[in-house]
């Protein structure tokens, strides 16, 4: 009586959809898996100690020697520089949100425009980046590109944040203000160090988009085979060089562009494992 | 039909007063011309079935009734004669001055130390560390939490029981010096024992504090309470001194819900 209908068409239909979704799965999984394979088996043997501690020689577009350290170092002032800039702005618009906006149809309209910039390709930032370096008369920089990217990030920090922090315990909120708490006491003492982790998720995820981000720095910190002493300079970074030596005559140089393309990767790879290492040892006060 | 008994009688030392209150959901009633006093120092029980407005009633003696959206209040609540609804009052001041115990124990996202220093911190009521320590051990005595926690005083808030962490709910509102606690159904979430904890802190509190808890259970109201509220539908029925309501309740309603009718 209760053994299984094989052909009945529930389980059919089942069966169906589990192996749409395995299928799914296996796609995406080995996408990436092709995806870390390429850039590992045609960077690796390229990826020599001078790679990450020497500058170009005879430059990016031709140069065999030398290493790739201008892009590095660039690319970490200009990620670092736009995440910092961002996360200046992103914690209070996601704690305003929280705080003072919840559900109120201002609150809405702030998290449309955002999810707007969101969706801007970031190659108008950079156009708007350019159009307002002329306006003010500057050269392509270190600090054009961290604003640039600033731009790029906050719309995608903020959201994630206020996501983060909409899933806060309205007991907890309601306990720190029992207290006789304002609602930035609120925001500041309790609603942080309960989200921090989540926070922490917020940030690393504009500080990747940030990092690998071409567009936007493009026209705005230029390219360089120096490594930039200050915020005036012009400065490399990591996608450009990956973008410019692909784009070389010379297999060499190409594959130059690979061991650019693990480096990046290894990079993004070490920030998002610190920052869960850094989550999980800072939500120990969290009330789960 | 409810006849209403209003409590004429007027009380000599008053704590809170409760004047015409009226308090809206969106347009559905919840608190119908709610009139009271509240003696001071002693316990009030406010109770009553589900839904008769005693939490809501609770709610507005440190206006949390407000952080429910879509609500409206007309009426007076008084504070040592002060309208707590005025514009000039700060909302802060009111609910440092009220304080809550929750149906459950909420520790906020940090040490047992930092728990109880929070609101000492906010309102900067200590001058150096040395102060905050004593104060901070001072109130987890009173709570009756010293003992069990003070070689762990570091360890998350979270690491604790349910009883614990309900006892240092209470360190934690104490800590800010309130003249008022306000309790709903501060027990309800806990084991018997933890309970009895809870109850047996509160009735060596009631010298100091004007205590009023909401309760749904009889015995624990029969209990604590020194003074007795008993509310239906909105409205309140009847209230008085607990001896006299619980052995000559005046209402019919009251005498029902005594005898366990609904």
């Amino acid at each position: 009586m209760m053994k299984k209908k094989h052909f009945e068409r529930r389980h059919l239909v089942e069966l169906l959809m589990k192996t749409i979704m395995r299928i799914a799965l296996i796609i995406v999984a080995s996408s990436l898996g092709l995806i870390l394979w390429t850039i590992i088996s045609r960077g690796l043997p390229s990826l020599t100690w001078d790679m990450v501690t020497q500058i170009p020689k005879g430059g990016y577009y031709m140069g065999k020697e030398g290493g790739i350290l201008n892009a590095i170092i660039g690319s970490i002032y200009l990620a670092s520089g736009g995440t910092l800039i961002a996360i200046i702005l992103s914690l209070p618009i996601a704690l305003y949100l929280q705080a003072y906006a919840q559900d109120s149809k201002w609150g809405d309209y702030v998290r449309l425009s955002l999810d707007v910039l969101w969706g801007i390709p970031s190659i108008v930032y950079g156009a708007f980046g350019f159009a307002l370096m002329i306006m003010l008369g500057m050269r392509a920089s270190l600090l054009a590109g961290i604003i640039a990217l600033a731009l790029v990030e906050l719309p995608i920090m903020t959201r994630a944040m206020d996501e983060v922090i909409r899933r806060m315990p309205k007991d907890l909120e309601h306990a720190a203000l029992a207290l006789g708490s304002t609602k930035f006491e609120v925001a500041v003492r309790v609603v942080t160090r309960q989200m921090l982790p989540g926070i922490i998720t917020g940030v690393l995820l504009a500080f990747g988009r940030g990092i690998g981000d071409v567009a936007s720095v493009l026209f705005t910190a230029g390219y360089t085979d120096r490594i930039p002493t200050s915020l005036m300079n012009p400065t490399a970074s990591l996608p450009l060089a990956v973008f410019f030596q692909l784009g070389s005559p010379y297999p060499e140089v190409r594959e130059r562009g690979y061991a650019a393309a693990l480096i990046l990767t290894i990079i993004v790879l070490f920030v998002s494992f610190a920052s869960r290492w850094l989550a999980s040892r800072l939500s120990k006060y969290s009330v789960k | 039909m409810l006849r209403v008994t209003r409590y004429k009688e007027k009380i000599m030392d008053a704590h809170i007063q409760v004047k015409n209150l009226n308090a809206y959901y969106g347009k559905q009633l919840a608190l119908k011309d709610i009139n009271i006093e509240i003696p001071k120092n002693q316990i009030t029980v406010i109770m009553g079935p589900s839904g008769c407005g005693k939490t809501t009633l609770l709610k507005t003696f440190n206006r949390f009734f407000e952080l429910t959206e879509n609500t409206q209040l007309t009426g007076e609540v008084l504070v040592d004669g002060e309208n707590i609804y005025n514009k000039d009052i700060d909302v802060t001041e009111v609910r440092k001055i009220v304080g809550l115990l929750a149906q459950r124990p909420s520790p906020l996202p940090m040490s047992i130390y930092d728990n109880v220093a929070y609101g000492m911190h906010i309102h900067h009521m200590r001058k150096n560390r040395e102060e905050y320590k004593d104060g901070v051990k001072h109130y987890l005595e009173i709570a009756g939490l010293w003992e069990e926690v003070q070689n762990r005083l570091n360890e998350p808030a979270t690491s604790l029981s349910i009883g614990q962490q309900q006892r240092l709910c209470l360190a934690r509102g104490l800590a800010v010096e309130p003249e008022i606690i306000l309790g709903d159904e501060p027990t309800s979430a806990l084991d018997p024992i933890s309970s009895q904890h809870i109850e047996s802190r509160l009735l060596d509190l009631k010298k100091q504090y004007t205590t009023i808890i909401v309760t749904h259970t009889l015995r624990q109201a029969k209990r604590l309470a020194d003074y007795v509220i008993f509310m239906y539908l909105g409205e309140l029925i009847e209230a008085g001194p607990a001896k006299e309501v619980f052995s000559n309740p005046k209402h019919e309603r009251t005498k029902q819900y005594l005898e366990g009718l609904f």
